[in-house]
């Protein structure tokens, strides 16, 4: 058992110190007598002695003494009400627990006790101590526990428990199949918190069980930017797997849509053609779900947690499209610049990555350029990357690079650049000679390791060379003088051999010198020397009659035994003495003069990217102990549907967590959506730009929503499938049918409407088969998207998100509802919404976000703010004039409004090349308002304050909305933020207006009846905001 | 990613404290480690990743402190050095100093905060400001509070930033006076060849803040010339999206110290190099020449100071004598180093240094060709030409006091010879 092994550890352990002669062990009586004291301050009871007990208790724990004696004391103490005597108690505990087993067992009451304390933290820690303790026999309370505080209230023991879900698994592997049970429960957790301690445990516990991530996949993407640090680099691990399993290689499809693309081109007009093509490669090759992963994860390349960065780039690296990995490099250089540790390994990653795509990191490779301060590792790293990345442009740069290192004093590293000069000699063709060149130069220096690491290449080179090499075998033999390197000698000596007969004179005239010093070569060397003998032999043997026999006879009585068996084969094969010819001899050509295939000079990184980067294993190229492989991609992807979230619940939670609200609003403006699309497929057919606006827009919003689609969106998807089955030669009518379907089918206006508009854009978005695109338009629409996307990433990114709060999930921020202040027919063209994006204010004003939209074919030129019409104290201020918006594109510009906490509109006009156009925006009421956070006690003492007369209060029935669901409605009608009360059915919110900044609180109790009042020195606003609320929560 | 157990070891392979976070590890794991750590030239050598049979050591070296960490199976190794790190940054937080004997007389909050951080081998809060409300720094004042109250320096209640959505910053901070000060630090490495060439030189730099704000300020920091920022990290208080969008740094601080953003300006960019440095070193018949020039360039007008020239000599190098026009100058015949203190840079005085070193008779390095290492310091001048805009608050009434610091230091500056 595991826990018997870990028991002779603790032994040898507690050993140690004892003759190390730590400090505390004086003799045994003094430490008997030291542990008296402990004994009698623990039984005290009183809290000061006890914890000066504990604190030398756990001091010598820390310093790895031996305090288990100490036991029964100890475990009396965890009773004691002081929190340190109890945190240090329960260190202790963990300690010893496996040893003292039975003792141990006393303990648990307490903690059992402890995870019902009304004190979230105390819960937490004692379900961490009680999940710590590895005693078998209380597997089943462990076990109870975890399944209880799965569900508790506070994410932060939530969290705890799934840090305790591995530790019961390691205890108890049988307890698998429950704990796989209590991991899917956890993995639908909504709150950030808990997200990446939960992903963790899945990875210890069931890693292959990738259909419990289907569901998550998507809102898993949503948050990973607010997950904390270590969390993202367990999500985003987890992720890559699932996208090996999931989704076919993007590269591979990028191919194939290649060669579409050629084709269609060659028959350009040919619309036939140009279908069949988009049949048979979608656009974007990258699966939506995937993009959205990449997309997710792209801005967390600016995290500080080089970790984080990495995991980041080894997605990319295995997952991305050929050409995205491109975005990870400016990232991992400046990496390189952080700790010591951290430049080993990033360089290590990077050189697997340099050796699959040299241009990845041609630009930067000045950042490679080796430090005097370096360390021989990081050298050798940084040398292997600038040889992977060698080009013929840059190769003259390298060079001259090399040359310095060349003469470093570390010979090392001055033997690995000649090698690498070596490589780039061979594999550019243009640099061969200079490369040859330098190193017959440096052939000549004095240091042994270059000279003989030179020889060695250029043996190597010349191999792999047809030219002529006479001129330059004929240099290097005369280095046979003052080379001492042995492989290089023996280098040397082959090359004699190989090209024997190129240089017929020399080979004699080698072969006496070298049988001179015979005896005193080292034994590769003397290898050589037979070698050659015999090639020499074999061409010419008229010179070396004498000379022969006299090497072959000083072989024989060579210590070596593979001296002397070479010996023999070489005299039978050619009898250079006897008479009578051997019946070998006329074999003896190909025995020894066969063309021998060139050496490959090549990374030894080449193939390293078989292990995942970033990992251990990839660090030590060597499977470590619990690596999981990466999977190679599907050739065809599994049904996509899978991640499709049937209920809608965790849907809503990520409109909660996210700060954007796209979600949310969705009923809105799908609403508008949808509306116009009605009027606009009328009309469709002659303006084309027109429709495909229309249709980048609404996929630009359901990529946003793609994660809140219903079943109904499934089965669009298959519909649409069908449809394309169905009638794939006409694709374009069927089309147009099929939106006409579409219209019928919506029910005209408001929030039906919108759920079916929907549908028919992720269907676009989720299968590319989808021919609504119309041709040649179909290229802006990814881009788009990715832009939406960057902004809702931001927003994940901003601190506004996802307030882990107890109970139920709140949002803080902002629901950003679209609003339409120009529509497209009345504005020429340009269809300008705006929307409040509750972030950025700026004293005093509410920043509006408008996103101006091109509709036309032409460009909308100098488009700007101008007349502005403002009443109340109403303050104003505009972007720059915008000089142009191309069509079918859109720019977003914010302005910042003073409405001075009143309700009059602002009133300007905007201009641009299609003429003058008024506009007006009239804020809600609850968009007058900025958020502000503030304690409870605060909330209260505030609240005291503003009564009476300050105070508006009233009342509407719920209609069976839990407490979740209103504070959200409450954040979405207006800006506020949560204040967490630890009172329950009570929701507390707080802000300031945005111009005179005066608090307004709003408290809502929730029960059968809610109650509602506003409490406020803006009197006026809190009316208006408390009738705005009732109405949202009775609707 | 799993950290079964890190060990704090000394200069001298002393391990002076353990902490275990699942099964307990025996110390004798780490003798693999003491035979790198022997076998290593310097302590930097040291590989930070050694495998043994059973076990993977991952290690950093940290102010002459190294920490190993055993663990097991597959994890990522930056993952497991980047917490380490992490650990000693929140110890230097806690005692100002992360030395060995800072450790050892704190040793039962290192031990409560290796608690706190780590759960079951996992982070679990590594956040600075939750860990201050947890567990109480050891500064004179708690102490003397504790004496005198003994009240605990462990907190009973979670603290509330742990499930707020800014968990960096405490709640209910107050100041009398409330000040926020950023310090722009750029280092520059640059190689230089002996013809005076830039062969390659990049930036980085931080902003470091020291903020001290009541309430929840939500500040926002605008630069002049955001558009050499192309490759930034950034703490995560600052929020991604304003910055793609409008190049403003908007963010709700953390209480204190903390490090606002690191950006990296590369090889490609043009960088501007603030020193020269000539420089002549040969070695022939027996004798080494020294020659060196070193004055000001492109500083717009800032004087350059601690200038500190270094050349590690070649180990056959005996002795050396030289005359300089300004500074002194030192050889460690131990280390073979030459050092020369220059100091400030006074405009019309030109630092040289010439004279010659001594090889024992025979000896030859022709072929030797020390690197020269340059240090200096530049006050009031971003090398790089960032500058703060403007710096506003929001969401709070009272006036900060507000300051910007710029500073450029030589990081790997060195010239080849």
């Amino acid at each position: 058992m595991a826990g018997m092994g870990a028991f002779v550890a603790q032994y040898d352990n507690n050993r140690g110190p004892d003759q190390q002669g730590t400090p505390g062990f004086m003799g045994s009586n003094l430490f008997f007598k030291g542990h008296q004291t402990l004994k009698e301050q623990l039984q005290s009871m009183k809290d000061k002695e006890m914890l000066e007990a504990m604190r030398k208790i756990v001091e010598m724990v820390a310093k790895g003494q031996d305090v288990s004696d100490l036991f029964p004391d100890v475990v009396k103490a965890v009773v004691s009400k002081s929190t340190e005597v109890k945190k240090l108690v329960y260190m202790y505990l963990v300690r010893y627990a496996e040893e003292q087993q039975d003792l141990a067992l006393l303990s648990i009451s307490t903690f059992q006790k402890g995870l019902k304390d009304p004190n979230q933290l105390i819960r937490a820690s004692a379900l961490r101590v009680l999940s710590s303790i590895r005693v078998q026999m209380i597997v089943p309370i462990m076990m109870l526990a975890i399944k209880d505080s799965v569900s508790d209230l506070s994410p932060y023991v939530r969290k705890t428990a799934a840090h305790a879900i591995p530790k019961l698994y390691s205890l108890d592997p049988d307890q698998g199949e429950q704990l796989i049970d209590v991991v899917e429960k956890l993995l639908q957790d909504k709150t950030t918190l808990v997200a990446g301690s939960a992903v963790m445990a899945f990875e210890q516990l069931c890693p292959s069980r990738i259909d419990l991530i289907h569901k998550n996949y998507r809102r898993l993407c949503a948050i990973v930017a607010d997950i904390d640090e270590w969390g993202q680099c367990a999500v985003i691990n987890m992720l890559t797997r699932y996208a090996r399993t999931q989704f076919v290689d993007p590269n591979r499809k990028t191919e194939e849509k290649d060669s579409d693309e050629e084709t269609s081109e060659d028959s350009e007009d040919s619309e036939e053609n140009f279908m069949n093509s988009l049949q048979s490669g979608p656009i974007d090759a990258v699966d939506p779900d995937l993009r959205l992963l990449l997309q997710a994860c792209r801005p967390l390349l600016q995290s500080r947690n080089s970790a984080v960065v990495m995991q980041v780039a080894q997605l990319f690296y295995h997952c991305a499209p050929e050409g995205e990995i491109v975005h990870v490099v400016k990232a991992l250089i400046r990496l390189l610049k952080s700790k010591r540790e951290t430049q080993v390994i990033v360089l290590t990653n990077i050189t697997t990555m340099s050796a699959k795509y040299r241009k990845l990191f041609e630009l930067h490779m000045k950042s490679f350029f080796v430090n005097a301060s370096d360390p021989t590792n990081v050298r050798l790293l940084k040398l292997e990357i600038l040889t992977n990345i060698a080009t013929e442009t840059n190769i003259s740069v390298l060079l001259r690079e090399f040359q310095t290192y060349v003469y470093s004093s570390d010979k090392e590293f001055a033997a690995a650049t000649v090698h690498a000069i070596g490589r780039c000699a061979a594999e550019i063709s243009e640099v061969t000679d200079v490369c040859m060149h330098g190193l017959m130069n440096l052939i000549s220096t004095k240091d042994d390791t270059v000279v003989g690491e030179s020889v060695i290449v250029i043996k190597k080179l010349l191999q792999m060379q047809a030219s002529d090499k006479s001129g330059i075998i004929k240099r290097m033999t005369r280095l046979l003088t003052t080379v001492t390197v042995p492989l290089a000698r023996a280098s040397i000596l082959w090359l004699v051999g190989e090209y024997v007969e190129k240089v017929p004179k020399l080979a004699p005239d080698v072969l006496r010198k070298m049988a001179k010093s015979f005896a005193d070569e080292e034994d590769i060397v003397k290898l050589q020397i037979l070698n050659l003998a015999a090639k020499a032999w074999i061409v010419n043997n008229k010179k070396i009659t004498l000379l022969v026999p006299y090497i072959l006879a000083q072989a024989k009585y060579d210590l070596n035994y593979d001296i002397r068996d070479r010996e023999r084969f070489i005299r039978k094969v050619l009898c250079p003495n006897s008479e009578n010819p051997s019946p070998l001899e006329k074999y003896a050509k190909k025995f020894f003069m066969t063309s021998k295939p060139p050496p490959n000079l090549r990374s030894t990184f080449k193939n390293r990217d078989e292990y995942q980067l970033g990992s251990l294993s990839h660090m030590l190229n060597s499977n470590a102990i619990g690596y999981q492989p990466l999977p190679s991609f599907p050739e065809v992807a599994p049904d996509s549907s899978v991640r499709t979230v049937v209920d809608t619940s965790w849907a809503a939670q990520a409109r909660e967590s996210r700060s954007s609200s796209a979600s949310a609003t969705n009923h809105k403006t799908k609403g508008f959506y949808s509306s116009e699309g009605d009027t606009d497929e009328e009309d469709s057919d002659e303006e084309d730009s027109d429709s495909e606006d229309e249709e980048s827009d609404s996929e630009e919003e359901s990529d946003e929503e793609s994660d809140e689609e219903s079943d109904e969106d499934s089965s669009e998807e298959e519909d649409s499938n069908e449809e394309e089955s169905d009638k794939e030669e006409d694709e374009s009518s069927d089309e147009d049918s099929s939106s006409e379907e579409e219209v019928v089918k919506k029910p005209p206006p408001k929030t039906k409407t919108s759920k079916k508009a929907k549908p028919a854009a992720t269907a676009t978005l989720l299968d590319f088969d989808e021919p609504s695109a119309p041709p040649n338009v179909t290229a802006p629409t990814v881009p788009q998207s990715s832009v939406t996307l960057d902004e809702l990433l931001g927003d994940f990114g901003t601190m506004s998100v996802d307030p882990a709060s107890s109970g139920p999930n709140y949002s803080l921020d902002s629901v950003r509802v679209t609003h339409d202040l120009l529509h497209r027919m009345s504005g020429g063209g340009l269809a300008v919404q705006y929307s409040f994006p509750r972030s950025g204010t700026i004293s005093g004003a509410v920043p509006i976000s408008l996103v101006l939209n091109n509709t036309t074919d032409q460009p909308i030129t100098d488009v700007k703010v101008d007349d502005i019409d403002l009443k109340g104290g109403v303050e104003f201020s505009g972007f720059d004039s915008i000089p142009m918006i191309s069509p079918g594109q859109s720019t977003q510009v914010g302005i910042n409004i003073n409405f001075n906490d009143t309700l009059q509109p602002a009133k300007f006009t905007l201009c641009s090349s299609k003429g003058r156009f008024p506009c007006k925006i009239q804020p809600p009421v609850g968009e007058l308002l900025s958020p502000f956070v503030v304690i409870e006690s605060d909330f209260d003492s505030m609240k005291g304050k503003l009564s009476g007369m300050h105070e508006v209060t009233g009342e509407c029935g719920n209609c069976g909305k839990d407490p979740g669901t209103i504070s959200q409605l409450v954040s979405e009608t207006a800006a506020t933020s949560i204040c967490f009360s630890a009172e329950t059915n009570c929701l507390k919110f707080a802000s300031k207006t945005a111009a005179q900044e005066k608090t307004l609180l709003i408290t809502l109790n929730v029960g059968e009846i809610i109650k509602i009042s506003v409490n406020s020195e803006a009197v006026v606003l809190g009316s208006m905001i408390l009738k705005d609320i009732i109405k949202v929560i009775e609707a | 990613m799993l950290i079964n157990s890190i060990f704090f070891i000394n200069h001298s392979g002393d391990i002076f404290l353990e902490k275990h976070w699942r099964s307990i590890v025996s110390r004798s794991v780490c003798d693999q480690f003491f035979d790198a750590q022997t076998k290593a030239p310097t302590p930097e050598d040291v590989p930070p990743i050694i495998t043994t049979n059973k076990n993977y050591l991952i290690s950093i070296y940290r102010e002459k402190i190294y920490l190993v960490a055993v663990t097991q199976m597959e994890v990522q190794p930056l993952f497991v050095i980047e917490f380490m790190h992490r650990v000693m940054d929140t110890f230097t937080e806690y005692f100002d100093e992360c030395t060995e004997s800072a450790i050892k007389d704190n040793i039962i909050v290192v031990y409560q905060l290796l608690e706190e951080m780590l759960d079951n081998g996992f982070p679990l809060a590594t956040e600075l400001n939750i860990l201050t409300e947890l567990i109480k720094p050891p500064t004179i004042i708690n102490k003397a509070v504790s004496m005198v109250t003994g009240k605990e320096g462990v907190s009973s209640v979670l603290p509330g930033s742990q499930l707020s959505n800014v968990p960096w910053r405490r709640q209910g901070v107050k100041y009398a006076n409330n000040e926020a000060y950023f310090d722009c630090i750029e280092d520059v490495d640059a190689i230089i060849d002996a013809s005076g060439t830039v062969v390659s030189a990049e930036i980085h730099g931080n902003i470091n803040c020291n903020v001290h704000l009541s309430g929840m300020p939500d500040l926002s920091m605008s630069f002049i010339n955001p558009r050499l920022l192309d490759d930034v990290s950034f703490h995560p208080c600052v929020r991604l999206k304003r910055w793609e969008n409008e190049k403003i740094l908007s963010f709700v601080p953390p209480d204190g110290c903390f490090v606002l953003m690191s950006y990296h300006i590369s090889t490609q960019n043009q960088v501007a190099i603030p020193v020269y440095v000539r420089a002549m070193i040969n070695f022939k018949d027996g004798m080494g020449k020294v020659d060196i020039t070193v004055g000001p360039k492109q500083t717009l007008g800032k004087t350059v100071d601690n200038v500190v020239i270094t050349v590690p000599m070649p180990k056959e190098v005996t002795g050396c004598s030289m005359t300089t026009s300004v500074g002194t100058y030192t050889f460690d015949p131990v280390s073979k180093q030459l050092r020369w203190d220059i100091g400030k840079i006074q405009p019309l005085k030109v630092p040289t240094m010439r004279g010659s070193c001594t090889l024992p008779a025979g000896a030859q390095c022709k072929d030797a060709h020390p690197t020269i290492h340059v240090d200096f310091k530049i006050m009031q001048l971003a090398v790089s030409g960032l500058k703060v805009n403007r710096l506003d608050m929001f969401n709070e009434n009272y006036k900060p006091f507000k300051g910007v610091k710029y500073i450029t230091k030589a990081g790997n500056f060195q010239v080849r010879t």
